[in-house]
């Protein structure tokens, strides 16, 4: 078991101020059952020993392929599905630092308000036989605001935030087009001021034109209103563009975690930089840039020994098939999980290589 | 470059007429509905929506104005009759449909053919047959023997009888059965049972049906394990048999009250099942939605999250299934009344009307007394039209 | 074949199509101001309106656009596999077909596809053996109850005169070709057994199968992981250098088109706005429309948290198509009265770059500013 990403070890000078959010070693196994009498057969290890820590007013992205467990981390963080072992330490506004895991639902009510959730689908996420006023000011009332009067003031002042026009709060959402929806989904997860969002991929289901508009917005509302967003997603352009930190997820584990302009500069973990290589670059003057990566994803549910990108791994060793590695802190807030990285020589967004030669 | 404040490419030149502040917010939307027909649109409630997919179903439409024309019937049903439904004349037994002339004298005035007795000379029985001669002057909105609206508002006044008021138990206009009963007053009370009970046990399958299936998807587990199984139980079970067994099983001595009442659970216990599996399925898929994440991560209680935010979602399309589900209801009861183990009389319902035509003697004789059939036959083909115009306005693709 | 080169004589004569054989640098595939309406009850949607464009033999053709732009109405439009409530209301599509089916030096005739009927002899030959679609979503595009490997047998003997035996071998060697290892035993897999990158090589497979010149690939990169987009995008372009295939690439990825493109189209509601090869596109973008896409797109290159530019406002609806050019409402160098109120044409700019917009024009062009390109498409890392 990896010691962990504890800010409180960690060299970099950065760390002194505690974090909003903290996670170690988060685990969330769903079980895979066979047979008349449903016995467990085998676990789907979705989030498998995760550990990193957010700082107020910050944006850390978290970021992998198709079933990698990033959107499990973020369900789990707020605690929709109640996580299989690990803790997720929230501090509040005064400073009380709590862990939200092993607690039920009464407990949680309390928290509900200062951790809200943006999701991917703009279709999905809205109920489409509410009004914009309804499903705005629903978590209003259900936290206290009971006077319609004022919510719909609160819905309005929401609604201009966004950029969208107050008088439509009466409308349903099939009048909104799919950025417009995910503004209304914005305004929402505001009403209540929570300190902490997490964004499920919102702009991936989103027209390229309108995703900038929605990117701009969300970094608007962190400026304005000392947001911190652990923003979940697949694009490695959006997520350069909008994070502060950057976590790279392989199969249920973090195999890298540095600041973002490290990350794409000089990337340390194999898997990080066949995922930048592998990103399409929109300049036409530079195209055998495409490596591929062999292989396919391996499976949660049975996951390789040893380390689990070693089967497409071009330098693997005979330790990187028995042994896992751990999460470790290779430079100042710079941590991967690869027993060669300290020799490797990976190239980057930019095509430099970095590393002591091996 | 010209033209690029706070990093928005604002359209230059342009006249918007509807900037107000939002002119002052960056990246502002305008949004792109502005016309008055798509306004109406996008304010539209889903009721609205489904209405006005349903309108454009004529076949619907039409069967939905017939229903209404039956609720009517079901409310006050003594308008709709002539005589006292329940009084016999022994007399008067058989009587065929008197046909309605509407011209008499080359003027507009309807009339009906009267009943004249005449004693057969070899039998020296009376025998009753419609006198063409003697007329007998109908009129609409006549006055009749007194009844009372809801049990609240007497009056005397009923849809058709005749001009003159002492003649108005003298018109036949459905004929008689073998007690010399009015079939027409009759038809219009059987009306109010049959579809009264259709309705009954629909609603209570519907609530049986929602509560069971909702516990069962919601919460999972054995609970729904357990409910599951007891809908596959019930639905292995014939249905014929068990109904004749349990109506067969009802004490002979309970009023019509009582029976009616028994005979509405009877149907209905077999009925929730199908919709119970239904919301099942509705829940579970519904649990998966992110809007109802949202719900709970805002902190609505689990009762708030089923009844606000899910139970909507589908409520339209319970409402078409169970109308679906109501000639079901209707056949059934009237099935059971003909076989002699539904309601009995005096309780007055179609079926028990169409007991009176069991026999090929008395289908020879009076074949009038066979027009509830066709009273049925409309009425599920209305509430079949209705509900397919429903359910197909109602389905979410939009 | 005897029989299929008086098929499409006779089909030739009957619809009255030009006879002058096509020459070797005509293109494979000639659009040419082609519309096709949807008809519904709230109205008419124009999705296509006026769309010209042309492939040639061995190009890779991208066609850029964001929702409801019309590039895959455009595309059913072409194989003729509209849905019920769209026809096509007017335009010329024409195909450079090989009258004998297998032999690749055969002779050539232009067939109007526009002129076929949708179900007609003719346009089912050319769906499969001679354009072949890789659909969006390659786990719809396969039926769940039979093998990947019938499915591609299937359209196999449809097309070409072989045994069952020899139509197994041959998709047993295209599964290899397209990289499935392990192809004698994946052929008699389930798509849903596949996992996504497999199930795309397979649909890939299937299109390849019987040698279409021109293959066009609907969005085939969006449904998949980035390192398997890279893996397809890299066969993709293999297979084109191997067979000389033609392809048309539609996506919204700006990034993809960089990467696999010649030639680029851009759509914006059903319009082409600018066509031309992809470094005129890319470095020296004229419309508008273009220019702000390029601008808006984050990308790895990009300097990170800096507000980055948008279009204003969002995408009309199709039922409320703005009048004239459909993106004036949104243009930050609108013209009033000229932009709102005609349609502009395609203005060519040389070297096969054209643009659809008055600012280029002789007419309309304001005084100055025709000459200046555009801003620089990419922010500086």
């Amino acid at each position: 078991m990896s010691d962990g990403v504890n800010p409180n070890n960690s060299k970099s000078e950065q760390a002194s101020s505690a974090p909003l959010l903290e996670v170690r070693n988060l685990k969330k196994y769903f079980p895979i059952y066979k047979g008349l009498m449903r016995r467990v057969v085998n676990h789907v290890r979705a989030v498998d020993d995760v550990s990193f820590f957010v700082r107020e007013g910050e944006t850390l992205g978290l970021v992998g392929e198709s079933g990698c467990g990033k959107t499990t981390v973020s369900r789990c963080i707020l605690r929709a599905h109640p996580p299989t072992s690990g803790q997720i330490l929230f501090r509040e506004a005064d400073g009380t630092v709590t862990d939200l895991a092993p607690l039920d639902r009464k407990e949680l009510a309390r928290f509900r308000p200062q951790m809200q959730m943006i999701f991917q689908d703009p279709y999905g996420s809205l109920n489409p036989r509410m009004t914009i006023f309804d499903i705005i000011s629903e978590p209003l009332y259900v936290n206290g605001v009971k006077s319609r009067a004022q919510r719909s003031e609160m819905v309005a002042e929401l609604l201009k935030l966004v950029g969208l026009r107050p008088e439509y709060m009466q409308r349903y959402p099939h009048a909104f087009s799919g950025g417009q929806r995910q503004r209304i989904g914005i305004a929402r997860a505001l009403a209540l001021k929570p300190r902490l969002i997490v964004a499920d991929e919102p702009v991936s289901a989103l027209d390229v034109s309108v995703q900038a508009q929605v990117l701009n917005l969300m970094l608007e509302l962190q400026e304005k209103f000392n947001l911190t967003y652990l923003f979940v997603a697949h694009d490695l352009s959006v997520v350069k563009h909008i994070c502060d930190r950057v976590a790279v997820m392989y199969v249920g584990k973090v195999v890298e975690l540095a600041s973002t302009e490290e990350l794409f500069e000089t990337p340390r973990h194999p898997y990080t930089a066949a995922l930048m290589t592998a990103v399409p670059v929109p300049d036409p003057t530079r195209r055998d840039i495409i490596q591929d990566l062999p292989g396919e994803v391996a499976s949660p549910a049975n996951p390789p020994s040893g380390c689990y990108f070693h089967p497409r791994c071009k330098y693997a060793e005979s330790i990187c098939s028995t042994q896992t590695p751990d999460l470790r802190e290779i430079t100042p807030g710079h941590y991967v999980s690869c027993h060669r990285a300290e020799e490797l020589q990976l190239a980057g967004i930019s095509g430099h290589k970095v590393g002591i030669s091996s | 470059m010209n033209g690029i404040e706070n990093n928005v490419l604002q359209p230059e030149g342009h006249n918007q007429p509807q900037i107000t502040e939002a002119d002052a917010l960056v990246d502002t939307e305008e949004l792109l509905i502005t016309t008055q027909e798509e306004e109406r649109i996008s304010v539209a409630s889903n009721w609205k929506l489904v209405w006005w997919r349903f309108r454009k179903n004529k076949l619907a439409v039409i069967s939905a104005i017939l229903l209404l024309f039956f609720s009517i019937v079901v409310l006050v049903p003594d308008f709709f009759s002539t005589h006292d439904p329940e009084a016999t004349n022994a007399r008067l037994a058989f009587i065929p449909i008197q046909n309605i002339h509407l011209i008499d004298e080359g003027r507009l005035r309807p009339w009906v053919p009267a009943v004249s007795g005449e004693r057969d000379p070899v039998t020296l029985a009376m025998v009753w047959k419609i006198d063409e001669t003697q007329k007998i002057y109908i009129r609409f909105f006549a006055r009749g023997y007194p009844y009372k609206i809801l049990n609240l508002i007497e009056t005397d006044i009923h849809l058709v009888g005749t001009v003159d008021p002492e003649q108005s138990d003298q018109i036949f206009l459905l004929g008689t059965d073998r007690l010399g009963r009015d079939q027409f007053s009759r038809l219009a009370h059987a009306t109010r049972i049959s579809m009264t009970i259709g309705m009954a046990s629909v609603i209570l399958s519907v609530i049986l049906g929602m509560v069971l299936g909702g516990i069962s998807g919601y919460f999972g587990g054995w609970v729904d394990n357990f409910i599951q199984r007891l809908i596959e139980l019930l639905q292995s079970l014939p249905t014929i048999p068990i109904w004749l067994a349990l109506t067969a099983a009802l004490p002979r001595t309970w009023s019509p009250e009582k029976v009616f009442f028994a005979i509405t659970i009877i149907l209905a216990l077999r009925g929730w099942t199908t919709l119970a599996r239904e919301v099942r399925g509705r829940f579970l898929s519904l649990r998966e939605e992110d809007f109802i994440l949202a719900a709970e991560l805002a902190g609505c209680s689990r009762w708030r999250v089923i009844l606000v935010h899910m139970i909507p979602t589908f409520t339209s399309h319970i409402i078409a299934t169970s109308t679906l589900s109501i000639p079901v209801m209707i056949v059934t009861e009237t099935s059971l009344s003909y076989l002699g183990l539904g309601l009995r009389p005096p309780a007055i319902s179609w079926g028990v009307m169409l007991q009176e035509a069991q026999n090929i003697q008395t289908l020879a004789l009076a074949p009038w007394l066979l027009i509830p059939g066709l009273t049925v036959i409309i009425a599920v083909l209305a509430f079949n039209l209705v509900g397919d115009g429903l359910r197909d306005a109602a389905d979410p693709y939009s | 074949m005897p029989i299929i080169s008086k098929l499409v004589n006779n089909t030739v004569a009957k619809t009255g199509i030009t006879s002058a054989p096509p020459g070797p640098n005509d293109p494979l595939l000639r659009v040419e101001d082609l519309r096709a309406y949807f008809y519904m009850d709230e109205g008419i949607v124009k999705a296509v309106d006026g769309v010209s464009f042309e492939v040639h033999p061995g190009k890779v053709v991208g066609i850029v656009g964001e929702s409801g732009c019309g590039k895959s109405v455009t595309m059913k439009a072409i194989l003729q596999i509209l849905e019920p409530t769209a026809k096509i209301v007017s335009g010329k599509v024409s195909l450079r077909m090989r009258t004998g089916s297998d032999d690749p030096n055969s002779a050539e005739e232009w067939i109007e596809l526009t002129r076929q009927k949708p179900n007609s002899r003719i346009m089912r030959r050319i769906r499969g053996a001679e354009i072949a679609l890789i659909p969006q979503e390659p786990m719809a595009a396969f039926s769940p109850v039979h093998t990947v490997g019938n499915q591609i047998m299937e359209t196999i003997l449809l097309h070409r005169k072989v045994s069952k035996a020899e139509a197994r071998q041959i998709a047993i060697d295209v599964f290899r070709a397209v990289g499935i290892s392990m192809p004698e035993q994946r052929i008699d897999s389930y798509s849903w057994e596949l996992s996504g990158g497999l199930r795309q090589r397979a649909i890939i497979a299937m299109a390849l199968s019987c040698n279409p010149r021109l293959l066009i690939a609907d969005e085939p990169t969006t449904a998949i992981d980035v390192t398997t987009q890279a893996q397809i995008l890299k066969l993709l372009r293999r297979l084109q250098e191997e067979r000389q295939t033609s392809i048309i690439f539609i996506t919204h990825d700006l990034g993809v088109i960089a990467q696999m493109a010649d030639e680029v189209v851009v759509m914006y509601l059903g319009m082409v706005m600018e066509r031309g090869p992809v470094m005129t596109i890319f470095k020296d973008a004229r419309h508008p429309y273009t220019q702000a896409l390029l601008r808006s797109i984050p990308s790895v290159q990009s300097t990170p948290r800096v507000k980055l530019p948008t279009i204003a406002g969002s995408i009309a609806h199709p039922f409320n198509r703005p009048s004239g050019c459909p993106f004036h409402p949104r243009c930050t160098r609108f013209m009033r009265g000229v932009c709102n109120t005609a349609e502009p044409r395609m203005i060519p700019l040389g070297d096969n770059h054209f643009v659809n917009c008055f600012l280029y024009s002789q007419e309309t062009a304001p005084a100055a500013d025709t000459a200046a390109p555009a801003a620089p498409t990419e922010q500086s890392a």
